[in-house]
């Protein structure tokens, strides 16, 4: 049996203000119910105004996932009753999001369709409380209308590795694009896989996506509100061996959507028949619908920074590094731009682009803390210590060795640490600066002769 | 003291010269209140905080102060939120809500000195066309005992039509300023769908929520529209679009204004009686040199069913809120007519009938506009009735809601096209008002206060 697996990501935006309010949005941490409003909290008469730049930036957003952005949009209540839904209905969008049809290519090779990427507004947080011996359930509403993008896959994976693939490269992407931290502990990114089994005797090796979407399976299982990569690794798991366990004894599971529980390490029943559910979407009366045109796409899609997998390819071809150094160099774009400035400051110091990248990589550099100049100084200082011929420092190494021959004694007895006395020595006779490992290198070389 | 013969301008200019005072007014608007408490036109009177107003804007008058309605009274209808103030949308849902913040339009009142003197009575959650559907009880007419004054905003006109303030704040999602206005003999506005903000009024159907006014002539009105629309920051469904000079129109006549007479507007079931008074009207604007056109809008005999589709899906959506969580009454205290509409509207927006209905509506909506549209290219403004009917009794169409819908069966068409419409009183039928109605393009509030000064003189 071959797992069918699609996902659907909710990405929070990191704009000063909410999606519909002027209360600020960084609501992590901070005393409930402060940053409200009648719009947020959905008090009568109040009346929601979209925030333009949330809305350019799930353009943008869709705009990287190679998506078409449709040049009419608008918005859409979703209604449903639920005690941290403070309208009644949430703004979202239905049938005319703002993006269609994008994707991405994972590193495997294979591409993974985007359905849409859509615009709505977070609720409120429902907090389960004991006072006094009694369960009661508080509502902060900080949270209320904090922009939210949710971004809807096909159901193209078939293995938890490419799942979190797309979640990592989602993810980057998103802080690339500085529209969101993305920090899942945060619960700025939220992951809701969607798992099903098809049967082997498909033909599942013939990969045209046309093919595999006409023999999906008739049952599909959600796992709502993940807020980590490793729990929706787990999920994944763990409902591939359920199914699997049901449909070995020629059951079908059942349609339904289920919660991991990671203190059970499984997942559980949240509510059964999905398709029973009816939200009467209508169109959002309150604001009217979003018009494009090419001279305002133009203008999102020039803010769009250089992405990760082209930042990567240009590396390699520009700087003459490995694809192994170029992926570590464009994870984040801090340390990516970081890498370009100490490349630059480097040419002129005659530095090759892979020094640079061989220093930053192999002795880890912490970017916040050190200055694109200190790199350049200390590449700088190695690459003197190199020029010291092999010969001369052995020279000195013989001589150290035989006027500490208690020491070499120690280290060949098993006293492992005699090697950095013997060092100090090296260091002390030598006139010119040495570097430290290649002394000991050469040190453990003639020890062990 | 009697101020009936007073416009808001005129009392502005009394209380400039000292004639009377702010406070003057507001004890002789209380005092009508109480007098007519009968009539139940307010739900809550602001009388400790209208006279502290009052001395507040005496005091200002005193030191030369000069603001458009400065220490005038006004009434605002319940369900525009007053900070501060009980605003229950006429429903028992909502019998304790006390609003923490004020409708833009509120402020905006505020703002050039109005005095709000309390809140009006209306059909629950603005449902209704008689005032009967309250659950503080119907509002009566002022004219003759026993007869509805209109709805929903019936306390509304009520308290302009019997001298308990200079002018009234409406709603009009449907009819609800037009209809009453006609059955009161006053003036009522229906501005252009987004010309006055909604913001902090009591949404009933979000898409043709129109925000107007209640005044006894067309220069008040005219004056009360150039203070209320705008553009609102919080309410994005209002327009750039820049406010009219509206009072230059008033100095305006009517020669060579083209007018269009809709034949549907005159068929069967409108009161001969109402068709012959309106046809008199039409014959004296020819007289005044308006050039006067038999159009059509071949539309129109679907409307009431479009907006019964329309309206109540929103309004299923809009008290989705007073779910009994927040607002502390439970949802079975919802009254009769608001549960037939959440009902009706959760109906027709079920996945399996959207199609059916809600997306039709939204179709035969668009091609309402597009016969207004059309008609617009031919004429400058179109003239019908109000209502089919006279204002009836208390009680005699509560029992057949499918009859008090039709009582909108002129008015809603302007609500759906989102152009806007004034009623303008043509006289008594039997000791009962009657309204003609003048309906014009997208912000051509200007023509109608033009065209309807000339129904109504000087």
């Amino acid at each position: 049996m071959k797992p069918v697996i699609g996902l659907e990501v909710h990405v929070e935006l990191k704009t000063k203000s909410k999606m519909f309010c002027g209360c600020s949005a960084d609501y992590f941490g901070k005393k409930p119910n402060t940053h409200t409003c009648p719009v947020c909290l959905g008090l009568p008469g109040a009346l929601p105004v979209p925030n333009k730049t949330a809305i350019e930036w799930c353009v943008m957003l869709g705009m990287a996932l190679d998506c078409n952005i449709p040049l009419f949009s608008k918005f859409d209540r979703k209604n449903y009753f639920y005690p941290d839904l403070a309208k009644g209905y949430q703004i979202s969008q239905y049938d005319e999001p703002f993006c269609l049809k994008g994707s991405i290519k994972l590193g495997s090779g294979k591409t993974i369709r985007i359905t849409r990427v859509h615009m709505e507004e977070d609720t409120g947080k429902l907090i389960h409380e004991n006072v006094n011996g009694q369960g009661i359930t508080l509502i902060d509403f900080n949270r209320s209308g904090v922009p939210l993008v949710e971004i809807v896959t096909e159901p193209d994976f078939d293995n938890t590795k490419d799942v979190l693939d797309y979640l990592k490269k989602l993810q980057q992407i998103a802080r690339y694009l500085d529209i969101s931290n993305a920090d899942m502990e945060k619960g700025d990114m939220r992951l809701e896989p969607n798992i099903s089994l098809r049967s082997n005797t498909t033909n599942t090796t013939n990969n045209t996506n046309q093919q595999i979407t006409n023999k999906l399976p008739n049952y599909k299982v959600e796992v709502k509100n993940i807020n980590s990569f490793r729990f929706v690794e787990k999920a994944i798991a763990f409902e591939i061996k359920r199914q699997t366990e049901i449909i070995e004894k020629k059951g079908i599971p059942v349609q339904e959507t289920r919660g991991w529980d990671e203190n059970k390490q499984k997942t559980v029943t949240q509510r059964v028949k999905e398709e029973a559910s009816d939200y009467r979407y209508f169109p959002e009366p309150d604001i009217p619908p979003i018009r494009w045109n090419d001279k305002k796409l133009l203008m999102i899609k020039k803010q769009i920074p250089e992405l990760p997998d082209t930042k990567k390819r240009r590396f390699q071809k520009q700087y003459n590094i490995s694809q192994y150094d170029a992926e570590i160099l464009t994870r984040e774009k801090t340390l990516a731009d970081f890498y370009e400035t100490c490349v630059n400051d480097g040419q002129k110091a005659n530095l090759t682009a892979k020094q640079v990248s061989n220093y930053i990589i192999n002795k880890k550099i912490d970017i916040e803390s050190t200055l694109p100049a200190e790199i350049i100084k200390n590449i700088k200082a190695l690459t003197i210590y190199l020029r010291i011929d092999e010969s001369e420092i052995k020279k000195i190494v013989e001589r150290v060795l035989n006027e500490n021959k208690n020491a070499v004694g120690d280290y060949r007895n098993g006293k492992v640490s005699a090697v950095q006395y013997l060092i100090g020595k090296v260091l002390m006779v030598s006139k010119e600066k040495l570097e430290v490992s290649r002394v000991k290198k050469i040190l453990e070389e003639k020890l062990n002769d | 003291m009697n101020y009936s013969a007073y416009t808001i301008q005129g009392a502005r200019a009394s209380l400039k010269k000292k004639h009377f005072s702010s406070t003057h007014l507001v004890k002789a608007c209380i005092d009508e209140i109480k007098e007519k408490e009968n009539l139940n036109a307010f739900i809550t009177v602001c009388e400790k905080e209208a006279l502290k107003k009052a001395t507040e804007a005496d005091k200002k008058i005193k030191d030369g102060v000069d603001l458009p309605l400065l220490g005038i009274p006004i009434s605002v209808k319940d369900i525009y939120l007053t900070k501060g103030i009980r605003t229950t949308a006429a429903s028992k849902i909502l019998d304790d809500f006390i609003p923490q913040y004020s409708a833009t339009v509120v402020k905006k009142l505020e703002d050039v000195g109005a005095i709000i003197i309390g809140k009006t009575n209306c059909d629950a959650w603005a449902h209704g066309s008689s005032g009967e559907n309250s659950d503080y009880g119907p509002t009566e007419s002022p004219f003759l005992e026993g007869y509805v004054p209109g709805g929903s905003s019936s306390g509304s006109a009520v308290s302009v039509a019997a001298q308990m303030c200079f002018a009234s704040m409406g709603s009009d999602t449907g009819g609800s300023i037009r209809l009453p206005a006609s059955f009161c003999e006053i003036v009522g506005l229906k501005p252009t769908y987004g010309r006055v903000s909604r913001y902090g009024i009591i949404a009933m159907a979000s898409s043709l929520d129109s925000i107007g006014h209640f005044t006894n002539t067309i220069e008040e009105s005219a004056l009360m529209l150039s203070i209320t629309a705008g553009k609102d920051p919080n309410d994005a469904t209002t327009p750039d679009e820049t406010v009219d000079d509206y009072q230059s129109y008033l100095k305006k006549d009517i020669k060579g204004i083209r007018i269009g007479i809709p034949k549907e507007y005159f068929a069967q079931g409108l009161d001969k009686r109402i068709k012959e008074k309106i046809e008199a009207e039409i014959k004296s604007l020819e007289k005044q040199g308006a050039k006067i056109e038999n159009i059509s809008l071949p539309n129109t005999e679907y409307a009431i069913a479009c907006y019964y589709i329309i309206q109540p899906a929103e309004v299923s959506s809009n008290l989705g809120r007073y779910d009994g969580i927040r607002y502390g009454s439970a949802r079975q205290n919802f009254g009769e007519e608001a549960k037939r509409r959440i009902m009706l509207g959760t109906y027709v927006l079920s996945s399996g009938y959207y199609d059916a209905y809600y997306k039709k509506a939204m179709q035969i909506r668009t091609l309402i506009k597009k016969d207004f549209d059309e008609v617009f290219k031919k004429v400058d403004v179109v003239i019908t009735p109000v209502s089919p009917t006279l204002p009836w009794k208390i009680g005699e169409k509560s029992s057949d809601p499918l009859s008090m819908y039709l009582s909108d069966v002129y008015t809603v068409t302007a609500n759906l096209a989102g152009i806007p419409g004034i009623s303008v009183p043509i006289g008594l039928i039997q000791s009962l008002p009657v309204g003609l109605q003048i309906l014009g393009p997208h912000f051509s509030e200007g023509k109608l206060f033009q065209v309807g000064k000339a129904i109504l003189g000087v």
